[in-house]
């Protein structure tokens, strides 16, 4: 096993793009580290992105907000002004884990690793986050929900890295919310998660977005649970309509986590609560 | 065994909580676990394992393994003693499979290397050639017919003809005519049950260190309950004498019953002798919780009769436990603890010991008796919901007391049941109203409790301090019994006595701290020890002050002469008669050695609070008190620490934890993540009441206390839930999955 401490992107890249065997990159290394203790990989190539200029920052400008491959989930959590914007996003990350690994996963790591239970991601869709690829070609910029493409494998090519996570500006009247479910209370993995963004106008919802993890092979951008609320005022009518659209998009296995019938159903249910929490935000926003 | 008055006031020290003597090593990272002791050369071992349920060996290739340079040593089943019989034999084949790989995770190799990754490595090169069997994990499909046979002839003479050949231990026990009983009966609740496989879930992995010559000489230092247990079975499986082989305890990280079991130490002692080299082996979670005992999953029937008023008319049981792939699962146990609780005329209960393809199961805290106070304090609960009868009434109506013939057998002496109940009855917890979509479980949990064979040495210093060497692994707080119980006897104050855990080469053969055996029989004998000692001091005061040896007598930590008649001397503190032993005698040391059998039985009594989110399915414990009789509480707060690590364990296993076994026979959960054990947020605060009913077997009355909290807690659980949720749970862990799918079972009729 080879250990690069590439000083950027472009380098990380290049090294990257010349790695023959099993590649893995190390932010927070909380999946890498893991793995590579239980014997479940063991990389050819272990690029270290951790020592690259501004990958620990969250900047914010007109335009979004931008945070660094390196940023923890605590940093997410006591950033002074993230959390108030998009809750919904802090929180999932903010449920990953014990407070030690807080201090060292991250974002891109939790979407690189693309478990479908990750528990960022449908949170990162919901918002519209997008990431920045840096290739040998250059860069480009792919939606969230377009980047695990299976468990365990993403779109992203050899020779590319994530080099940053792009997040909109939340609208005005706009609010966020992502809820799992896990049989304990935390230090466990989501059986079901779900994330609702949404805009209002009054009490009149114009705007959704809602994802669904841990009920089919990747995270779901769930357009027909968007379109059971738009246009509601969240009565007990769109709520049924929406529970029944997450549900309806479920894809599920049964495994040790949890039955097809049991995501399918709780889907279901924290589509419904999740929408709540995110709509009384949205209402409360000014 | 003749048994003394039993002291039950006028105590200084017992029943007070001083600090532990071992927590400054615990906090500081000072204190030796298995892992962390170090030898000059030594090697680092790893096993290699069947990936299959069930399998015949049929080559083994461990010659690419030999070529790596960092390999000093493999061995396989041929490097250990041929010959042995009966449980020997089992301990053997779990240990190092033979011809058959019998679960998922049996050892079937093991290498030793220069570092732990070349070890793991190694391990990996070794070629194992399986031809797959059929197999089955699931008791009630192992005794049907047609199902794969683990192992011919391993059944016993109680076993009744024409079962299964999985079957291999058969129980019977009862007395009356239940027929006669069910027929006297208002209502009569009849239901089946069943719980999953549970891990103790310590923090430790087994581990340890071990060296062993061609001369038969042997070390090991390893993380046990029982190091003298070590010591017989390791002498057995490599061939050596038993004397030869010194067993050394590390500190122990939980073991709850699972570490009094064997595993690893012969596998690192044969690698040691062909390498010439210490011998360190450390298991991965992994391992533990592939390869380790857990308990034993359940299948059982249980049928009990009422009248209108509530009294138990008949209880019959019939209980299937599923122990691995060799006998010893505890059926008996169940069968025999299941109606313990109860004074019944009619009560029949029938045990079986069925083996499948999963890891032996180890003893887990009262082994057996969770499972059937599951099932019979669900349907008595059932039986109280139909008849519109209040809990805790109707079970002390029927409680066994003093005089009671037990389900199992013999009467009961001085037992504390009403007690608790009565206890139970008037907290302010039985009281409080329920908040909205809560449910309370009430449950009775009984546990024989164990002497067993004991050991101890008390020498005394020569500056008045006292150094007592017990052979009982301190797996809850014991040192700090012991040095108390010592300290009340001598008369000196608690921290001029260490404790310390001695080896195998210091003190004669200690069973292993199981039964909850270790504050009652350790500390018998460290009273008796002390005592022993006290008379020595005496004598010396005798002899210093020319009396005869009667007419002194110890108080407040002082020889005094026994009344004016014995002479006017001042009183002699310990230390002054210590100063100059060696001159007036030589060394004073108090011993006892013996086999106490008065350990007296324990009930509890818990109360739950549940709280289920219908539409998920989740339960969350909002309230929990657990009352219990511990005899005497030596140091109440450990012994409150028993109490809540009881319900604590019990929440899990009544809730979420359970192995999950695919279609192929492998654990699918074998990490911390998918065994779900609660995490400290999963739990409110457990308040305790302790009860103390003096145990006349004991010189203090004290009661072993660690097991029998994790009786009732399935049992309370499952009533708690089955009261919110508003249908009766029978299948544990009472996962989301399975309440909502119980939910809707209930909706669709």
């Amino acid at each position: 096993m080879k250990y690069h401490n590439p000083a950027s992107f472009e380098d990380a890249s290049a090294i990257a793009a010349q790695a023959g065997g099993t590649t893995r990159f190390l932010a927070g290394g909380t999946d890498v580290l893991v793995q590579l203790r239980a014997d479940i990989v063991t990389p050819n190539d272990l690029i270290d992105l951790k020592n690259i200029d501004g990958v620990k920052d969250i900047l914010c400008d007109k335009e979004g907000w931008t945070v660094g491959v390196a940023v923890s989930g605590a940093e997410m959590s006591e950033h002074p002004s993230l959390q108030s914007e998009w809750p919904g996003v802090v929180e999932a990350m903010d449920l990953i884990g014990s407070t030690q690994i807080q201090g060292r996963a991250t974002l891109v790591g939790n979407l690189c690793n693309a478990s479908p239970a990750a528990d960022s991601v449908p949170a990162m869709i919901a918002a519209g986050a997008s990431v920045t690829l840096t290739g040998a070609s250059g860069s480009r910029t792919v939606a969230v929900e377009d980047i695990p493409t299976s468990p365990g494998r993403t779109s992203i090519a050899q020779d590319e890295i994530v080099s940053q996570v792009n997040i909109p500006r939340q609208v005005p009247n706009g609010g966020d919310a992502y809820l799992r479910f896990i049989p304990r209370t935390e230090m466990d993995i989501a059986v079901v998660g779900c994330a609702v963004n949404l805009q209002v106008d009054g009490d009149t919802i114009t705007q959704a977005r809602v994802s669904l993890g841990a009920v089919a092979p990747t995270a779901l951008l769930v357009d027909a649970a968007a379109q059971a609320i738009i246009g509601s005022k969240l009565d007990d009518a769109a709520l049924d309509k929406l529970a029944a659209a997450a549900s309806a998009a479920c894809n599920p296995i049964d495994d040790k986590r949890g039955t097809i019938k049991f995501r399918t159903h709780v889907a279901g249910v924290l589509a419904r609560r999740a929408a709540k929490i995110a709509y009384d935000r949205a209402r409360a926003a000014k | 065994m003749t048994q003394d008055s039993v002291k039950t006031s006028g105590f200084k020290v017992v029943g007070t909580r001083p600090d532990r003597p071992d927590g400054v090593d615990k906090v500081t990272g000072r204190a030796k676990f298995g892992a962390d002791m170090y030898a000059p050369g030594m090697l680092h071992a790893a096993v290699v394992r069947s990936p299959h349920a069930h399998a015949k060996i049929v080559r083994i290739d461990t010659s690419k393994a030999e070529a790596m340079a960092e390999v000093k040593a493999v061995a396989t089943r041929a490097d250990f003693v041929d010959g042995l019989k009966g449980e020997d034999w089992n301990i053997l084949e779990n240990v190092m499979a033979g011809e058959k790989a019998l679960y998922d995770g049996h050892a079937v190799a093991a290498v030793a290397a220069t570092s732990a990754l070349a070890a793991r490595d190694a391990a990996k090169l070794v070629e194992v050639t399986y031809e797959i069997l059929p197999h089955v994990t699931d008791v009630d499909k192992a005794m049907e017919e047609g199902a794969p046979v683990i192992r011919e002839a391993a059944a016993n003479h109680s076993v009744p003809d024409g079962m299964h050949a999985n079957v291999v231990r058969f129980h019977e026990s009862g007395h009356g005519d239940v027929e006669k009983g069910f027929a006297a009966a208002d209502l009569v609740v009849e239901e089946t049950f069943q719980t999953e496989a549970t891990h103790q879930g310590y923090i430790e992995p087994h581990a340890c260190l071990a060296q062993l010559g061609n001369d038969g000489r042997g070390e090991v230092f390893c993380c046990t309950q029982g190091h003298f247990n070590v010591q017989k079975i390791c002498a057995k499986l490599v061939g050596t004498d038993a004397s030869q082989m010194r067993v050394t305890a590390s500190e122990i990280g939980g073991g709850f019953g699972g570490k009094t079991a064997v595993f690893i130490e012969p596998v690192a002692l044969v690698l040691s002798r062909k390498s010439n080299r210490p011998v360190k082996l450390v298991m991965s979670r992994a391992e533990v919780f592939r390869a380790t005992g857990p308990t034993s999953s359940t299948s059982m029937d249980v049928k009990i009769g009422m009248t209108k008023d509530g009294k138990i008319t008949a209880g019959q049981g019939t209980f299937r436990l599923q122990g691995g792939a060799f006998p010893g699962a505890p059926a008996d146990f169940t069968a025999m603890c299941a109606f313990a609780p109860y004074a019944l005329e009619n009560v029949h209960q029938r045990g079986y010991d069925v083996m499948t393809n999963r890891p032996k199961q180890a003893a887990y805290r009262a082994p057996g008796s969770p499972m059937g106070a599951f099932a019979v304090e669900s349907v008595i609960d059932e039986l109280c919901n139909q008849l519109g009868l209040d809990p805790i009434e109707t079970r002390l109506k029927n409680a066994s007391k003093e005089g009671t013939k037990a389900s199992f057998g013999p009467p009961f002496a001085r037992i504390g049941l009403v007690e608790t109940l009565e206890a139970a009855k008037d907290h302010a917890h039985y009281a409080a109203p329920l908040g909205e979509g809560e449910g309370r479980g009430i449950s009775c949990g009984f546990w024989f409790n164990h002497g067993g064979e004991t050991a101890v040495s008390l020498a005394l210093s020569e500056d008045g301090t006292a150094a007592l060497s017990v052979g009982t692994p301190d797996i809850g707080g014991s040192r700090a019994s012991m040095c108390q119980m010592a300290a009340e006897e001598l008369g000196i104050s608690y921290d001029k006595i260490r404790t310390t855990i001695a080896d195998t080469a210091t003190l004669g053969y200690n069973e292993v701290s199981h039964g909850s055996r270790v504050t009652y029989a350790s500390g018998l004998a460290t009273i008796k020890a002390a005592r022993d000692a006290v008379e020595k001091l005496c004598g010396r005061a005798a002899d210093r002050w020319g009396i005869d040896r009667d007419a002194v007598y110890w108080e407040d930590g002082c020889a005094k002469p026994s009344g004016s008649n014995a002479g006017d001397f001042d009183p002699l503190p310990l230390a002054e008669l210590t100063k100059n032993m060696g001159a007036t005698g030589g060394p004073i040391v108090g011993h006892f050695e013996a086999t106490p059998e008065g350990a007296g039985v324990s009930f509890a009594t818990h109360i739950v609070d549940a709280k289920v989110d219908k539409e998920t399915g989740q339960t969350s414990v909002v309230r929990y008190t657990v009352v219990q009789d511990a005899g005497k509480a030596i140091h109440p707060t450990y012994v409150e620490g028993q109490y809540q690590g009881g319900a604590a364990q019990g929440i899990g296993w009544a809730l979420n934890e359970e192995y999950i076994y695919g279609d192929d026979g492998r654990l699918q959960n074998s990490n911390f993540l998918d065994y779900r054990i609660p995490v400290a947020s999963d739990l409110p605060m457990i308040d305790t009441v302790i009860v103390e009913v003096p145990n006349p077997g004991h010189p203090y009355g004290v009661r072993g206390v660690g097991e029998t909290s994790i009786c009732p807690p399935l049992a309370a659980i499952a009533n708690a839930v089955s009261g919110a949720a508003g249908v009766r749970l029978t299948q544990l862990p009472m996962s989301p999955p399975r309440i909502l799918e119980a939910l809707d079972q209930q909706a669709n009729g």
